[in-house]
């Protein structure tokens, strides 16, 4: 008998608290955000719109290797090398099919020389869905993004115009094949 | 036959071999770098480590390199021992110390046997904190580039370009890790196989300098199997497209033809398929008006209608091709498009192959014989991958003398050291100096009547009762002993001749050589060289037509007024013809209608222009100077990127006139329809319905892919055209999808394999996957089939020709052969014009101090009575009395062998 009454004590309470907790809600801060009169945060590292940096001399990061490309699960990124006088690499062009991007960021991981990035942007609605396919044009940016110190160039082996064989990181001079020295 | 334990499991292998060479052979994955299958071991890169034990019962073992040791019987071995493998960890990690941080800007990336042996062996991380080796890197010419500082120092490059294409000007320089590959300066490689260094290098230090400008990841690159269509030797090629354009030619492995190599030409002489004056819509040439399909073929009939069409045919067209026009035109009025005297040529080579005494042997086969006589053919400029294949069968006398001595044939080294430059014997009967020189026993110049007389000398002394030639200078008849001493004492003799100077005495002259070898019941073989990538096919197309089928007909035959219309089928008439005979003949046909690739000579003056695919963008058959038919495949569809491109295949086009004429529905829709066709009209011809699977050949139920599934940017490529993606293009004619959907892998055998690439194996390397043994066969079987087997009958002798006599103040003009600049649509390739030499006239310097002018002096000479200005090229060996052109090059005339040249002048300033 009394076991019942508890229960049923226990059963008036647990409503009344639910009821409580509900409408507590009312007088709570909001999650929603009046998108977009209220701007939204997105923390640094969140994958949005892409980018192509440069590096800290102010040239073109992307070297056209096409790893990028190919880490792509979608296939929607395409380019083509192409090579300036002065022996850099460069993509002649550079096209990314927003329609078809899922932001995954492999991209990114995949670039040897940082120069594709994923920005905290994805403000990129459009009426046309033409309109989503982004040319080089529309991807450079005149910063180096991430990384900012990193140099491809200074690090590779290749030689470029102001870089002869030797001078990059952890070079030595290059050697004189007809040189008598052991 | 041995026995061999690898890893506790016993395999049956070819005791001759190494254990590297016997487990690649298994399927066993062993890295290596020094080691190639057709350079055998040196054993320089310590890669290939495996543990070796005593017996069952030794635990112990030791490191040996596989590539060293004997497969011998109940050798027991262990590829993944720990220590092996933290051994071949350690070695790739030391050959990585100076390797650059260079991948994404190498072309070599994606398709390069470092990465594949780096990953192989696991080593993902760089210890050496130190300061890398570097080095200047040389220009070596057009073709390739350098970068010294990617060399792992496997001493490949030398042991191919030196020991196997005997070149002289790539060197090692240097000593410990400075080693250094290249020239002693910069300068163009002379080798005309330096191409083939792209793929023997493991890494990233030769590459291809054509391919570089419009460079493409191998992953990206859509592919097809095709033949090489720059001259006869029907090499397998693997041609890559990007974005519309060819990219690259790289090697696709036929065990019976080119193996792993080819020529320079054939690799970078696609240039002409990406040219931007291509027609690509039909165009009448008068106004520039361009038409759709449709209008096309409309206008094309009307054009033609209530006319006698005449038809020209191509050597550089494939089967089905002039297969069509022959049936559009009718057979009567179906004309090859060759020069009459190179026809007939033609026909005796046909003739001599298909009725004569002895085999005609594959390109591999050649590599096998131990005497060899080459008799009037600079092979190294008209066919030059026979000529690399000879190369290689002189080594013979050093595999002898190592087989002696107990040594094993993939023992490079000791081979070489043990044979001392000892060769089988070659000799070389040529009008001028050539590039196989070097390896011959003996080379001699002379007139091409002097050659063939020599020819039937060399027949005389090995059967008597060949007929003998009277008048024969003694040395001359020395010479022939000589030689044919040598045929005799060899196991398998080899006579090698062919059409390129144009003279039936020396085509002739090697028929007599042949019938005498088999009269001593010799096991010998005749290889007899064909101008073009078809002409044998086309020699087998109309070998049973009745008259005369040469281009001089066809004209003579507009020029009558026998025909009144005129339809060439890629073909540039100015180039066999003299231009006065071609000019009457244009004139005389009221409507002339071009189907060609390239905007010829001749199509500037037709009045419509069909676009016709290349190589590149059709399909079809060609029969190789060997007669054998291989099927070449579409690479890409070129409409997927411009819907205005309405190339198509020769045939189509020609089918599609043919139904418009006839006003009846379209039948051939698929190249399996026409391949029958023409099978079935051409009894010789039958065996090409075999030459490649037909449209519905499936492996696992699949098309086969022509894209690595690693095909990037397929939402992207043409999103700038239209970012809804239309579905990929689909191929009627072949088992081949424009697409990476489909097989692409090696576990199933298959013959047609547009690109080699198998799990881990993304270099050249990755053919080892498809062969039934290391560097032997496809296992499915080589491509392509033979057509012609001789029926052995007795041919009657050919009688001896005249010696040469030429008339004071005349002399008779030899063509003189350019691997660069001789054939037509390579010499549109700008790499290859880089290469080609400026047009000249050539004399031998006592001729040229007897006219008193100097080499470079501008001559004028009559030429049939036509008058040419060419700069002097003195020439040491060219004999007395001949004066050379230059086959092909610009102001050359079409048509010139066994011409009398007159007044030679130089040009006043």
């Amino acid at each position: 008998m009394f076991k019942y009454i508890g229960e049923v004590l226990h059963g008036t309470y647990t409503q009344l608290r639910s009821l409580v907790m509900v409408f507590s809600h009312a007088f709570r801060k909001r999650d929603t955000l009046q998108y977009p009169e209220e701007p939204v945060y997105l923390p640094p590292r969140y994958r949005g719109r892409i980018v192509l940096t440069r590096d800290p001399d102010g040239e073109e990061r992307c070297v056209a290797c096409n790893l990028c490309a190919v880490a792509c699960p979608v296939g929607c990124i395409s380019l083509q090398k192409a090579e300036t006088e002065d022996g850099r690499w460069y993509p002649e062009f550079f096209r990314i099919n927003f329609s078809r991007c899922i932001f995954c960021g492999l991209c990114e991981e995949a670039c040897p020389t940082t120069a594709i990035q994923l920005t905290p942007d994805f403000e990129m609605g459009e009426f046309q869905r033409q309109d989503l396919v982004y040319e080089k044009e529309d991807l450079l940016i005149s910063g180096p993004g991430k990384n900012p110190d990193y140099n491809f160039y200074r690090v590779a082996g290749m030689a470029i115009a102001g870089k002869p064989k030797g001078a990059a990181q952890a070079e030595a001079e290059p050697i004189n094949v007809k040189g008598l020295l052991p | 036959m041995a026995t061999i334990h690898v890893d506790g499991k016993a395999y049956e292998v070819d005791g001759a071999d190494n254990l590297l060479h016997a487990c690649l052979s298994l399927g066993l994955d062993v890295p290596y770098f020094c080691w190639h299958p057709a350079l055998g071991s040196v054993g320089a890169c310590r890669q290939c480590a495996v543990k070796q034990y005593q017996d069952e019962n030794d635990t112990r073992g030791r490191l040996v390199m596989s590539c060293m040791t004997p497969a011998s019987d109940k050798t027991w071995i262990s590829i993944d021992d720990e220590e092996a493998k933290a051994f071949r960890a350690s070695v790739v990690e030391w050959l990585m110390i100076n390797h650059p941080h260079d991948c994404p800007v190498c072309e070599e990336g994606g398709h390069c046997h470092l990465q594949d042996m780096t990953v192989m062996t696991g080593h993902n991380q760089r210890r050496y904190r130190f300061t890398k080796r570097t080095h200047q890197n040389q220009e070596l010419g057009p073709f390739i580039a350098h970068e010294m500082n990617r060399c792992i120092a496997c001493y490949r490059c030398v042991r191919y370009y030196n020991d196997y294409a005997g070149g002289t000007d790539l060197g090692v320089f240097g000593a410990h890790d400075n080693v250094y590959f290249g020239r002693v300066e910069d300068g163009v490689l002379e080798s005309e196989f330096a191409g083939n260094l792209t793929e023997v290098c493991p890494t990233g230090v030769f590459t291809d300098k054509t391919h570089s400008e419009r460079y493409t990841r191998k992953w990206d690159m859509q592919f097809a199997p095709s033949i090489c269509h720059n001259c006869s030797a029907g090499c397998n090629i693997s041609p890559g497209e990007r974005y519309g354009e060819i990219r690259r030619v790289e090697n696709r492995f036929n065990g019976d033809v080119n193996h792993y190599f080819l020529c320079d030409r054939g690799r970078f002489g696609y240039g002409f398929v990406n040219r931007k004056d291509r027609p690509r819509q039909p165009v009448m040439m008068l106004s520039g008006m361009k038409m759709g399909v449709d209008a096309a073929l409309d206008q094309a009939a009307a054009l033609l209608k209530g006319r006698t069409v005449i038809g020209i045919g191509s050597p550089r067209a494939s089967l089905e091709s002039n297969h069509a026009l022959r049936e559009l035109v009718g057979a009567e009025n179906y004309y090859t498009g060759i020069a009459a005297q190179e026809l007939a040529n033609l026909q005796l080579i046909c003739q001599v192959l298909e009725t004569g005494p002895l085999p005609t042997p594959s390109m591999r086969e050649i590599e096998a014989h131990d005497a060899v006589f080459v008799l009037g053919e600079d092979l190294t400029q008209t066919a030059a991958r026979l000529a690399l294949a000879l190369r290689q069968a002189v080594k013979g006398k050093a595999t002898e003398i190592a087989a002696a001595a107990k040594i094993p044939e993939w023992h490079q080294a000791a081979v070489q050291n043990v044979a001392q430059q000892a060769r089988s014997p070659l000799f070389i009967a040529s009008v001028s100096e050539t590039r196989l020189d070097d390896v011959a026993t003996q080379s001699v110049q002379a007139a091409p009547q002097d050659l063939a007389r020599l020819g039937f000398a060399v027949a005389h002394a090995i059967d008597p009762s060949a007929p003998a030639v009277s008048g024969l200078e003694p040395e001359a008849a020395a010479l022939a002993q000589r030689i044919a001493d040598a045929l005799l004492a060899g196991q398998r003799p080899l006579i090698v001749s062919g059409a390129s100077l144009g003279s039936r005495d020396v085509i002739e002259a090697a028929a007599n050589i042949a019938q005498a070898l088999k009269n001593r019941e010799k096991n010998a073989s005749i290889s007899l060289v064909v101008p073009e990538a078809n002409s044998m096919g086309i020699a087998m197309l109309v070998a049973d037509d009745q008259g005369d089928k040469s281009v001089d007909a066809a004209l003579q035959a507009l020029t009558s007024g026998r025909g009144d219309a005129l339809l060439v089928l890629e073909n540039d008439l100015y180039r066999r013809a003299p231009v006065a005979a071609v000019d009457a003949a244009l004139a005389a046909a009221k409507i002339v209608i071009a189907a060609d690739h390239q905007i010829t000579e001749t199509a500037k003056k037709a009045h419509l222009v069909l676009p016709v695919g290349s190589f590149a963008e059709s399909d079809g058959t060609l029969v190789s100077q060997e007669g054998r038919a291989q099927r070449f495949f579409q690479v890409f569809d070129p409409s997927y990127y411009d819907s205005g491109n309405l190339v198509r295949e020769g045939w189509r086009w020609l089918h599609a006139l043919h139904a418009t004429r006839q006003n009846q529905p379209v039948d051939w829709t698929q190249l399996d329809q026409v391949t029958e066709a023409c099978a079935a009209a051409h009894p010789r011809l039958a065996g090409i319905r075999g030459a490649a699977p037909k449209a519905d050949f499936r492996i696992r139920g699949m098309k086969l892919a022509r894209e690595p599934h690693r095909y990037s940017g397929r939402t992207a490529m043409r999103a700038n055209i239209n970012v809804s993606e239309p579905r990929q293009p689909q191929d009627r004619d072949s088992a081949f999808a424009f697409s990476m959907e489909g097989y692409a892998g090696s576990a199933e055998d298959r013959q047609q394999i547009p690109f080699a690439w198998s799990p881990g194996w993304n270099s050249p390397q990755a053919w080892n996957k498809f062969q039934d043994e290391v560097g032997g066969h496809l296992r499915a079987g080589d491509p392509g089939v033979r057509l012609i087997e001789p029926t052995g009958e007795r041919n009657t002798w050919f009688a001896v020709n005249p010696a040469f006599a030429p008339e004071k103040g005349q002399w008779q003009a030899v063509p003189l052969h350019h691997l660069f600049g001789s054939e037509e649509t390579s010499a549109r390739a700008a790499p290859i014009q880089a290469r080609m030499p400026e047009p000249y006239v050539a004399l031998n310097k006592a001729e040229a101090d007897r006219l008193a002018v100097n080499e470079g002096a501008r001559l004028t000479l009559s030429l049939d009575g036509q008058t040419l200005h060419l700069p002097l090229r003195i020439l040491d060996d060219l004999p007395l009395g001949v004066i050379g052109l230059p086959v092909g090059l610009a102001g050359i005339p079409a048509v010139f062998a066994d011409a009398r040249v007159t007044d030679i002048q130089e040009a006043a300033q």
